[in-house]
């Protein structure tokens, strides 16, 4: 039985998961699929920021920071 | 037909890329460090060209925006799509695009690889920093992707100038670059299985992480050592910037002061000499006074961006700039305008937020500048009494404290406030690439800071100079027949235009509890705040400016007409609190006008400013005089 889908902002830290879609305005959307996160991407939660948001993301060969607001649009599942 | 004009008018490369994708390092490379450096049309986006000779053929490569896709969500990214189009007056399309692609993220870079080729130009696709993707194990079949994409793929090492030869030869000709057969789908599912199957034909071996990056980030990232890491860089950037410069400031300032004496000596005594002495020498002093500050702040700036700090600082101060609706960046140049919001403002070039900026400029005049220390100086020295509180504190000292506090938080107030406002028609999301560390070439550094230095000089300067003319003007016109001296200098000032402006301000500032003396020394202090106290000096013909005797003379003024006290203590905290709040300088006007490309934002801030400034001194004049009488 696969892992249920959660969203990016639920991935505990060190965790790995696959993009399965993006729940946001065609905007937000689009950018985030630019900044890499399109479907089947694996994705890590590398580290969070003192206050706990917000959080930096390995996704395709990059670190990218999101916040908590941000990466709660993009939806994955856990590996 | 064009073949005459082909003959003469450079060949025009469009260089597109996602920050940190190498680009400004290539074009740097290109071109050397004759970059033209303007404005859009319009935007406040800045718009870089240089010029570049290869075999005879003249170049002129477009350093256009970074952007991680060309469906623009910012003003940055609007013109890359605007002047990829055409559609962008002062800037014909360009004959060919030159994409930078970091190599070590050619799985993300591939996204914008298949936008940019759906526009049918020709293009030619430099990878990046192929020196780390091979320090980190990677691999790229540069045939292979050439093969797939089906246009000419060079790899580089930008500031080594590895790859930069064979970059060279095929520039000058995009009409001969090869051009795919068939472009990548654009709906979105077959594009992404056109992406899977390039990367999985040319990305021989992804790169592992860096493990240098890794070994600092542990620490830099870490929730306690990262963060006391943060204070203290930004501990030792404000001391570098505020006390750093001083000596050279000084210096600057000596010798200006010098420069305007054997003036004075040389040539003939009269209005010229006065003239070109006190308004044009003492202006471009107050122009160049600044270089210092700059040249610091932005060899620290470029630094700690092209290292990769600044994005790490930005991730541990984001949750609190976020509260106040801006983010991590913010932070530097907020902390900047501390020591002056000339070089604070122009910090704010490190927000990629257009909006964000925008609000950032509009606060940073309430940081309380080291221009008005010598203003509270005065004002404390001379009115608060010497005493200590609670057994240790000085009452002096916690005045201060609190006259910083009071400009800090009243920032941020305004700053929350603002973005609220602001906020519509920006759909930009909040994101921050972590790249790599790396050590900036030297030039990447000194392009950076000089095309700072230079955009300070001609577009704000000019405005600084112009005003501290007028000013000396409104400051020694009309003339009247005085007596030489002290005495002499106080009655011209009073007869002069500023002294009249004084009067005129009085039913203004009155409420405030500031008279006609106030009043001119507000006039003259939109040169520099500091500058009310040798106006105010001259006014009461003190013979040492800013000396004890200035103090002796204030505190003793009585208004003619009621024989009270001119300076009573709710007139000084009014005075102090108006300074806390009042964007009366020049210099940050300019440099506002400058960095956001309209008056409109300098008129907002400076209204906004002053309403803010009178209401705040109104209410504190109205408190004290009620405690005091």
């Amino acid at each position: 039985m696969s892992p249920p889908a959660i969203v990016l902002a639920d991935l505990p830290l060190g965790a790995h998961a696959v993009v399965l879609g993006i729940d946001a305005p065609p905007e937000l959307a689009q950018r985030l699929e630019a900044l890499g996160f399109l479907p089947e991407t694996p994705v890590t939660c590398r580290r969070r920021a003192p206050l706990g948001d917000p959080r930096i993301y390995e996704v395709r060969g990059t670190q990218l920071c999101l916040r908590r607001s941000e990466a709660a649009r993009i939806v994955v599942r856990a590996r | 037909m064009t073949s005459v004009a082909a003959a003469n008018a450079p060949v025009r490369l469009g260089l597109i890329g996602s920050p940190n994708s190498g680009k400004t390092t290539l074009f740097n490379a290109l071109t050397g460090l004759r970059a033209r450096v303007g404005n859009y049309p319009g935007v406040t986006v800045e718009r870089r060209e240089g010029d570049a000779q290869v075999d005879g053929a003249r170049l002129r490569v477009i350093d256009l925006p970074g952007v991680y896709s060309l469906a623009p969500l910012s003003p940055d990214e609007a013109v890359v799509a605007r002047v990829l189009e055409g559609r962008v007056a002062e800037v014909p399309p360009p004959d060919g695009l030159v994409l930078t692609v970091d190599a070590t993220s050619l799985e993300r870079g591939l996204l914008l690889v298949a936008e940019v080729l759906r526009l049918e130009r020709p293009v030619c696709l430099v990878l990046t920093m192929v020196d780390e993707l091979r320090a980190r194990g990677g691999r790229i079949d540069f045939a292979k992707l050439e093969d797939a994409l089906g246009v000419p793929v060079v790899g580089v090492v930008g500031h080594r100038g590895v790859g930069l030869g064979e970059l060279r030869r095929l520039l000058p000709h995009p009409e001969r670059w090869s051009r795919p057969p068939l472009l990548p789908p654009a709906a979105p599912r077959e594009r992404d299985a056109w992406l899977a199957s390039v990367l999985a034909r040319v990305l021989e071996a992804r790169p592992g992480p860096s493990r240098t990056t890794e070994a600092i980030d542990r620490v830099v990232l870490h929730p306690v050592a990262g963060t006391l890491l943060f204070a203290s860089v930004m501990v030792l950037f404000f001391q570098l910037i505020f006390a750093w410069a001083t000596p050279a400031m000084d210096a600057l300032d000596t010798g200006v002061g010098a420069l305007g004496e054997t003036l004075r000596a040389t040539l003939p005594a009269g209005l010229p000499t006065d003239f070109l002495v006190d308004g044009v020498v003492a202006g471009v002093g107050s122009v160049i006074v600044f270089l210092p500050q700059i040249v610091l702040l932005f060899t620290l700036l470029s630094l700690l961006e092209d290292l990769g700090y600044m994005a790490r600082a930005a991730f541990v101060v984001d949750r609190l700039m976020g509260r106040i609706g801006l983010e991590g960046r913010a932070f530097v140049a907020l902390l900047s305008s501390y020591a002056c919001a000339v070089p604070g403002i122009m910090a704010t070039r490190t927000i990629p937020s257009p909006r964000q900026r925008l609000v950032t400029i509009l606060v940073s005049p309430l940081m309380t500048c080291s221009a008005r220390l010598p203003v509270y100086a005065l004002l404390i020295g001379a009115f608060v009494p010497p005493v200590t509180v609670a057994g240790f504190l000085g009452l002096q000292g916690l005045v201060l404290l609190g006259l910083y506090v009071l400009g800090g938080s009243a920032a941020l107030v305004a700053a929350s406030l603002l973005s609220g406002r602001l906020g519509r028609g920006d759909a930009l999301p909040f994101y921050l690439e972590l790249p790599s560390y790396r050590v900036p070439p030297a030039r990447l550094v000194v392009s950076q800071v000089w095309g700072a230095a230079r955009a300070f000089l001609r577009r704000a300067g000019t405005i600084i100079l112009a005003v501290s003319m007028v000013l000396w003007v409104l400051l020694h016109f009309p003339r009247v027949d005085a007596p030489p001296g002290p005495e002499g200098a106080r009655q011209a000032l009073e007869a002069s235009a500023a002294g009249r402006i004084g009067h005129a301000l009085e039913p203004a500032i009155a409420p405030l509890g500031f008279d006609w003396k106030i009043g001119v020394g507000l006039v003259a202090s939109l040169a520099a705040r500091e500058v009310i106290v040798a106006t105010l000096a001259q006014i009461y013909a003190a013979s040492e400016p800013g000396g004890a005797s200035l103090r002796d003379a204030i505190r003793s003024d009585v208004d003619p007409r009621t024989g009270r006290p001119v300076f009573t203590p709710a007139t000084v905290a009014a005075l102090l609190v108006f300074f806390v709040f009042a964007l009366q300088c020049t210099s940050t006007l300019a440099v506002m006008r400058r960095e956001t490309n309209s008056w409109r934002w300098p008129a907002f801030a400076f209204g906004y400013l002053l309403a803010l400034a009178w209401g705040a001194s109104f209410v504190t004049h109205r408190i004290v005089h009620a405690l005091t009488s």
